[in-house]
């Protein structure tokens, strides 16, 4: 096998090829075959591998694909292996009042299926620096915080792991903690009050330049947060994981006229509009295609432009005589560009 | 040095200027996609492995004996180091399959490179299996010089390096800084926004997506090594340059750094890859559409540009001299 996770990503477009049709896979996604589901105490475990066999890409840990499941898009920390990974390991809560990923996942999905699934994104990475990490887990929330201590066992770092569950759920995630940990055996809560004192006599006694990680049900880590602020933990320091993701969402749609010529473009949910001027053959300049270089610039003669772009300043925004065609779209139905 | 190697060097060099006039520009674009140049392409990898190679290994390993200030790692990066040894080795293999490779075995990776005769297997995270620091491993493989930058409560810091080909700056003073405190020195930047929207985009770049930018100066003599610690060998000749007028068009060159702009996927730290080439002035005047476009940009730069890139002495005499050059009377020599 080649040691190039890179690899995996550049031949996904191939490996899209030679499956069944139904679903198409997104530009720089992954196919991933579940190679393995297992289900203990309300959440699955899904192993997901390349269906050609090659690693697959290496994250950041605390990182989350996004998977497309039953017809949606849902995120899900990854747990396994970080570097050069055989496979992507994932771990689903059935919510059975929720909007159906999970449901799908549980009741539908089996071995052999193949899915498409988002580059792995960071937003949850552990602090390099830190002299200490302190990770709180309460539930599923805990997916995130077993590749933070695989990180931290690998490069020796100092740990420790809070982890709040009740004690009938969640058997195949804590097996897995405990595993992982090793001589540095996880502090177990079963109850509020009691993840409350824990917190209070924890957190307050750790040394400078100690980080505090936190992911689980929203008040929990609310309540984490208050108690780390309460005694005088910085606002830098406390790291929750709440799920956003970092890309740009699709957008509305929205129209263009370009004033020279009087032609109108639609422009869809999903596609930029330097996209959208590449497909009619309207040239414009670019380069960076992230909002960051300022070369696709193009003026803006009537409708009010929704920047979304790292270029313009606040003046230029407010002017809204100009946008940045890769990233930025439309506040109104229609933008009158000059071109 | 033969001709043929003088065009083998333009062949692959990256001509650093897309008009007549040079300002500093967050100039950055997806890598990986092959620039084609009037007289060749570069730009198809984010390592390039190219005729100079070993010898610009061994100017390194003497520099790194004689200095070893010049590769720097701040304990915390540990990690950083071997993400960027995975990211080195596999880029290099996959660039150079007929003579380097890396593959995964279990638990352990094995590198061969059968330019160096080099064959050793490593367990990430185990500093013994491999002989050696990870950075500095690296840096015994691959010509570019390597900065890591930490991301850290929305910053950026330059936290760990090895750098043997610097232009005139030293990692030693910079290592530990912030991204924006290493760039204070640079005129224009901070006032035309450049360098804080650089930062605002190094802040979000992703894994698997690498970028990458040149940089350019002039510099005197094909010497790689011109750091700030050397600045006693190296900065007379800028002066020493003039005396010769005849010298002038061989041995100034145009120094051009294409920089990758790497995030690493196992530690979230930026990978930042500095390679360095230059073609003497001579060289690049026998490409007639460079020869007219480096003349202009010179003409055209402004003066606290040439006085930050150091090209005070002699952007004039350089100008002047590309402005007069017969392309068709020139041969590549050197």
């Amino acid at each position: 096998m080649t040691a190039a996770g890179a690899q995996a990503l550049a031949s996904s477009g191939e490996a899209a090829n030679s499956r069944a049709p139904g679903t198409a896979v997104r530009e720089g996604w992954l196919l991933l075959r579940v190679a393995r589901v297992s289900t203990a105490g309300g959440v699955r475990s899904l192993r997901l591998v390349s269906p050609a066999g090659d690693a697959l890409p290496s994250f950041t840990p605390g990182s989350h694909i996004v998977l497309e499941v039953g017809g949606r898009t849902n995120a899900y920390s990854l747990t396994g292996d970080f570097l050069e990974p055989t496979a992507y390991e994932i771990s689903v809560l059935l919510i059975a009042d929720g909007q159906g990923g999970s449901r799908w996942i549980h009741d539908e999905l089996e071995v052999g299926r193949e899915l498409s699934a988002s580059p792995p994104r960071s937003a949850f990475a552990p602090v390099a620096s830190a002299r200490h990490h302190v990770l709180v887990a309460g539930g599923i929330g805990i997916t995130p915080i077993l590749s933070h201590v695989r990180a931290a066992r690998l490069y020796r770092r100092s740990f420790e792991v809070i982890y709040a569950h009740r004690p009938d759920v969640q058997a195949g995630p804590l097996r897995e903690l405990q595993t992982l940990c090793g001589s540095n055996q996880p502090t177990l809560v079963h109850s509020r009050a009691e993840l409350t004192a824990t917190l209070r006599s924890r957190l307050s006694g750790q040394p400078l330049g100690s980080v505090l990680f936190v992911c689980g049900p929203g008040s929990m880590m609310e309540a984490t947060e208050t108690i780390a602020t309460e005694l005088g933990w910085p606002s830098e320091r406390i790291h929750i994981e709440r799920f956003s993701t970092a890309a740009l969402d699709p957008g509305n749609p929205f129209t263009v006229k370009l004033a020279r010529s009087g032609r109108q473009l639609l422009i869809p949910s999903g596609v930029s509009l330097l996209e959208a001027l590449e497909g009619a053959e309207v040239p414009v300049p670019y380069l960076c295609r992230r909002g960051v270089c300022g070369e696709c610039r193009v003026a803006v003669t009537a409708g009010r432009p929704e920047h979304r772009d790292l270029f313009l300043t606040d003046e230029e925004r407010a002017a809204g005589d100009s946008v940045m065609c890769c990233v930025s779209r439309a506040h109104d139905a229609l933008l009158e560009l000059d071109l | 040095m033969t001709s043929i190697a003088a065009s083998d060097r333009l062949r692959r060099f990256p001509f650093p200027y897309p008009q007549d006039q040079y300002r500093y520009s967050t100039n950055v674009e997806p890598a990986r996609r092959p620039v084609i140049t009037e007289v060749g392409e570069w730009g198809r990898w984010t390592i390039d492995v190219d005729d100079e190679y070993e010898a610009e290994l061994r100017e390194r390993e003497e520099i790194l004996a004689t200095d070893p200030s010049r590769c720097v790692v701040l304990p915390h990066m540990r990690a950083a180091c071997w993400d960027t040894l995975l990211e080195c080795l596999g880029e290099a293999a996959r660039a150079n399959p007929s003579t380097m490779s890396l593959i995964r075995d279990g638990h352990s990776h094995i590198w061969s490179n059968a330019l160096l005769g080099e064959e050793r297997r490593f367990v990430i995270g185990d500093e013994d299996t491999l002989g050696a620091e990870p950075l500095a491993y690296t840096g015994s493989q691959v010509q570019e010089d390597i900065v890591l930058l930490d991301q850290r409560e929305g910053e950026l810091w330059a936290d760990a390096g090895l750098v043997t080909f610097a232009a005139d700056w030293s990692l030693g003073f910079d290592v530990g800084m912030s991204f924006l405190e290493v760039h204070g020195p640079v005129p224009r930047v901070h006032v035309e926004g450049v360098i804080p929207r650089a930062h605002r985009f190094l802040l979000r770049l992703e894994p698997h997506d690498p970028y990458r930018r040149t940089n350019w100066t002039m510099s005197v003599g094909r010497r790689l090594d011109q750091s700030t610690e050397t600045y006693p060998e190296w900065g007379h000749d800028r002066v020493a340059v003039l005396e010769d007028p005849g010298l002038l068009p061989d041995r100034l060159q145009l120094r051009v750094e294409v920089q990758h702009l790497i995030r690493l996927s196992g530690s979230a730290a930026i990978l930042f890859l500095i390679r360095t080439s230059m073609v003497s002035l001579r060289e690049l005047a026998t490409v007639p559409a460079w020869r007219v476009r480096m003349a202009a940009v010179l003409r055209e730069l402004p003066q606290d540009m040439v006085d930050y890139k150091g090209l005070t002495r002699f952007r004039d005499p350089a100008a002047a001299w590309l402005e007069s050059v017969e392309a068709a009377a020139t041969v590549p020599a050197e």
